[in-house]
């Protein structure tokens, strides 16, 4: 950071951009030059020579071993430590999911007794209604009621009801983890180093790379899922709460000095409480990650929505499938509203506790009084405790009709519009990359890192590509970079124009926002499949994928972008006669360009997070090594692809990064750079 | 919000409290051996579904106890290893043998032996593809050229295309098609369901497809086709290259049956020897499995249905399995 150019004088500026420019090209034709010609002078520089790759993944494979069966602190093993942690996150699963799913039982397993049925469905709505109610108002209650009427409706209840208890002992725990470790980060610089390369791993190493040492420590079952939910849903969190403490205006910590706060009432009393707004993204973004894992998490013993979805596809059921991933859209849209209006409501009217406590005693009651009187006419009607199954309504084989239906008459079409892109941007992209000499490569990313923010980043950027090929992972990490980089270029170009359209149009972002939501939280499975039914397993197949859940950061951070620009810079523009499109290409295009940019690092890192789910339809990245790796439960193996596809993630934010604060240097933004 | 705060902690604490008090309660129950859970692991496929509720209400007219888990298939492996899970009813050869054998090897799972069934796995083609490559089922109608033209699409052309299943499972075709000299690319569908969504498209056009199913499996009994024929499997044919139609490779022939394995936790013996017992004896045939499975997948049947079904129908030989 201290080697960056003052940037507040814009000539100085301008000249390093043209330097770095110029740099750039030369080593662009450099490059080029000698992936044309270099292969017969220096065949090392184009494969890796197998002889000399590191061994890491055995290495990996003898330390988890070594971590699973005999790591010690004396009195207790590394294993009791974990499994006494599985134990303590467990008690209030099982309450959870008691009260919602189950009913609290006696006796273990099939012989179990119910001694109280779990809350009733009415309740619950009614519940949540209320939650609604007393945080947004009337119209946020009938959006919340109506999400899990939905669900009820299409019978997706108890599932429903397992996949909440979950979520409902994950977010917390989320939300506490990465806030605690955000103030801890905050507070001593050490740990805040230490803590930020540790949560990029976090969120960019595939769940699969370590689901298998996960449930030898946690256990197999619903607590080792939420640990896997926590490692990945955790670092949005921190990362928020780190960002929104150095942001509390200076004059904000002045006054809580100078009315004598201890260290502690000034974190809890004066800064956490005016960082709310930003902390409250983190929540939005712990309860969304969550949510995604709930398919993953369903093939480790969770059960719940993600298995209906898994098991409904396997019969290509795609009705049921879209149903629960519907029933998990519904779950997100609640419980994202309620905590974004919960942020909203408590900012706005401040202090609440001086309307006295019975003013907030109401809701409460209310509450406890439908679960009670529910409860109790559950026993006599059974349609108040679950919703009954003759008023389910289900789309039955409507949508495998649909799909049927494109498939006879436009499949010829859609095959001919699949060939021309594979045969001429895709397959051409693909020999390119797999073309390229890794040393090339390698010193390439050293000079851009060099050129762009300086030497500890040229090092970083040559080290991570080095070992990348030193592990003999080449050629699976060229078709990764592949496969999501046209897979960003495609989101790109979809998600920025829908972006500029939405921006200033506050019905249609409206609409926008629900569809990108629902991208988000939908799992793939539930389109991946029909996909692979009108374009076949391949690259093909897995671009659509990536591409539909890798858009919505597009959308989201160019709509940021935008409507962030000044108005007055906007107004001023106006004035001087610019056309529409001048004010769009000169002013607010170029002035969200930072905001642009973090939404192009976001869709990368999305696009990466996918490759998993792509492998499933016959991809051969290192998403497909992974999987591979989980299916021999070879530990090692899948920890050093996972490891490579976070370096390439490490990669390209930093790159990103720095020249977003370029760009921002060069508008004079120099204040919102980190 | 802190009144709510407090009043939802003392809420919580005492449902704690109450499900403490559950848990110890819980130990009074009576049945033979040890009264905690036998776990049986559920997956994402309807005779294995079948399979398992099957061995469940059997152990359970024993008089245990029994939990379903839903599991993946092969991340399973690591809880069956602590005990975390016990049984696991189909295992098959051909898809779970290399993760079988490094979970057999910790010595902390064993093999309770084989189910009975039998998986067939091979190449298969709908019965409208014989028009267009008349020499079929037999494996050399494939080597013309016309028959590869038949199966290929605008990426293989002039070659066929053949789908084979998810790489993790193995199955030598990349092998088979260079042994056999086929003029077929295989490509790899990365997970079962993918293999499907392939067939259900073409079938529905009437489309060229050549690919890899298996048996018992709900797709042969929906979708009219038949298995290739190749040169019957032997354990030479893998492991001698001189044997069969070419003389340098290994696997010039059809794939092996497999058997379905049922594999568990070794703790089992122990704590609960009966079930162990049970679960041993355990065995059902192709022809059953196949019959359940189309009424559950086919006919929209529940699962729960079928299985009480078979019990009922079935009492003495199940009887025999759980007898002392």
């Amino acid at each position: 950071m201290s080697e960056l150019p003052d940037a507040k004088i814009p000539t100085q500026a301008q000249a390093v951009w043209r330097n770095g420019a110029f740099g750039l090209g030369l080593a662009i034709i450099c490059f080029v030059l000698f992936s044309t010609y270099g292969k017969s002078l220096a065949p090392w520089a184009f494969s890796f020579p197998k002889t000399q790759t590191f061994p890491v993944a055995r290495w990996i494979s003898q330390f988890t071993k070594w971590l699973i069966n005999d790591a010690t602190f004396g009195l207790f093993t590394f294993t009791d430590l974990t499994r006494f942690i599985a134990a303590v996150i467990d008690l209030p699963y099982q309450i959870a999911l008691s009260l919602f799913a189950t009913g609290f039982m006696s006796g273990p397993g099939s012989s179990a007794v119910q001694l109280l049925p779990p809350i009733s469905w009415i309740a619950v709505i009614a519940i949540v209604g209320l939650m609604g109610f007393y945080i947004g108002g009337r119209r946020l209650a009938l959006v919340v009621a109506s999400c899990f009427v939905f669900i009820a409706v299409f019978g997706q209840w108890t599932s429903a009801m397992v996949t909440l208890a979950s979520i409902l002992v994950a977010v917390p725990l989320g939300i506490a983890g990465g806030l605690f470790l955000g103030i801890g980060a905050y507070r001593w610089k050490w740990l805040e180093r230490a803590l930020l390369p540790l949560l990029d791993l976090m969120q960019t190493i595939p769940v699969f790379a370590y689901l298998v040492p996960i449930l030898f420590l946690f256990g197999f079952g619903a607590t080792a899922a939420v640990v896997a939910t926590l490692i990945y849903a955790m670092p949005p969190m921190t990362r928020v709460t780190m960002l929104a403490l150095q942001r509390v205006m200076p004059e904000v910590r002045d006054l809580g000095n100078m009315i004598g706060c201890t260290r502690r009432q000034m974190m809890w009393r004066v800064l956490l409480p005016s960082a709310k707004e930003s902390l409250m993204v983190g929540v939005n973004q712990v309860i969304m990650l969550s949510l995604n894992m709930v398919i993953i998490a369903s093939m480790i013993g969770a059960g719940g929505l993600g298995f209906d979805v898994l098991a409904a596809l396997r019969r290509l059921d795609f009705g049921a499938g879209l149903e629960a991933g519907l029933a998990i859209v519904a779950l997100a849209i609640a419980l994202d509203r309620l905590s974004q209006a919960f942020a909203g409501s408590s900012a706005a009217t401040g202090n609440r506790s001086s309307r006295g406590l019975i003013a907030r005693h109401p809701y409460l009651a209310a509450s406890f009084l439908v679960v009670i009187v529910s409860g109790f006419l559950g026993l006599a009607f059974p349609a108040v405790q679950s919703y009954p199954e003759m008023l389910q309504i289900s789309t039955g084989t409507f949508w495998s009709q649909v799909v049927k239906w494109i498939n006879v008459n436009f499949f010829d079409a859609l095959e001919a519009f699949k060939n021309t892109l594979l045969l001429n941007i895709l397959i051409p992209f693909k020999r390119l990359l797999l073309g390229l000499p890794w040393a090339g490569v390698v010193v390439f990313l050293a000079i851009s890192g060099w050129l762009l923010r300086g030497p500890k980043l040229a090092l970083l950027t040559g080290a991570l590509s080095f070992l990348i090929a030193a592990t003999g992972q080449w050629e699976k990490a060229m078709i990764t970079v592949y496969l999501c980089g046209i897979s960003v270029l495609f989101a790109a170009l979809i998600g920025i124009p829908i972006a500029i359209m939405a921006a200033e149009r506050d019905r249609l972002w409206g609409w926008v926002r629900l569809a990108i939501d629902t991208l988000q939280t939908l799992p793939s499975f539930v389109y991946l499949m029909p996909a692979v039914m009108l374009f076949r397993v391949g690259d093909f197949t897995a671009m659509i994928a990536v591409v539909a859940y890798s858009v919505a950061p597009a959308i989201r951070y160019t709509v940021l972008g935008i409507q962030g620009v000044d108005p007055r810079l906007v107004e001023a523009g106006r004035a001087m006669g610019c056309t529409n499109l001048q004010l769009l290409t000169r002013i607010k295009l170029k002035l969200a360009l930072p905001e642009v940019l973090l939404g192009l690092n976001q869709t990368i890192m999305f696009a990466l997070s996918m490759l998993v789910i792509t492998a499933l339809v016959g991809t051969r990245d290192l998403g497909q090594e992974v999987y591979i790796a989980l299916t021999k439960a070879d530990p090692g193996r899948g920890l050093v692809a996972g490891l490579a596809v976070a370096f390439i993630a490490i990669i390209a934010d930093r790159l990103i990064s720095a020249g977003a604060f370029r760009a921002r240097a060069r508008l004079g933004l120099q204040e919102g750079a980190q | 919000m802190k009144a709510i705060h407090r009043s939802t902690t003392r809420f919580v604490a005492g449902l704690a409290a109450s499900a403490i008090a559950l848990a110890a309660g819980a130990f009074s129950a009576t049945a033979q051996e040890s009264t905690d859970p036998i776990k049986l692991t559920l997956h994402d496929w309807t005779g294995q579904l079948i399979t398992t509720q099957l061995m469940g209400e059997v152990l359970k007219k024993a008089g245990y106890n029994i939990e379903y888990v839903q599991a993946d298939y092969l991340a399973q492996f690591a809880g069956l290893q602590t005990g975390d899970l016990s049984v696991a009813m189909e295992m098959w050869e051909t898809t779970g043998r290399d993760a079988m054998d490094a979970a057999t090897a910790t010595g902390k799972v064993e093999n309770f032996g084989a189910t009975g069934m039998k998986a067939k796995e091979e190449w298969w083609y709908p019965s409208y593809m014989k028009e267009k490559c008349p020499g079929l089922p037999n494996w050399k109608a494939l080597k013309e050229a016309s028959c590869a033209e038949a199966f290929s699409t605008a990426e293989t052309a002039p070659k066929g295309r053949y789908l084979g299943g998810p790489v993790t499972w193995g199955g030598f075709d990349d092998e088979r098609a260079e042994a056999l000299d086929l003029p077929f690319e295989v490509i790899h569908a990365g997970t079962d369901a993918a293999l499907f969504a392939e067939l259900e498209s073409a079938y529905q056009r009437k489309a060229p497809i050549l690919l890899w199913i298996y048996a018992p499996h709900w797709a042969p009994a929906k979708y009219e086709g038949e298995w290739v024929e190749f040169p019957e499997y032997s354990a030479d044919c893998y492991n001698d290259p001189a044997w069969g139609s070419n003389a340098d490779m290994a696997y010039d022939c059809g794939k092996p049956f497999g058997e379905i394995w049922k594999v568990g936790w070794s703790g089992v013996k122990d704590k609960w020897p009966g079930a162990h017992k049970a679960i041993k004896a355990f065995t059902i045939n192709n022809d059953e499995m196949g019959a359940m499975i189309t009424s559950v997948d086919l006919d929209g049947k529940k699962v729960d249905e079928v299985v009480a079904e078979w019990i009922g129908a079935n009492e003495s030989r199940w009887m025999k399995w759980i007898a002392k």
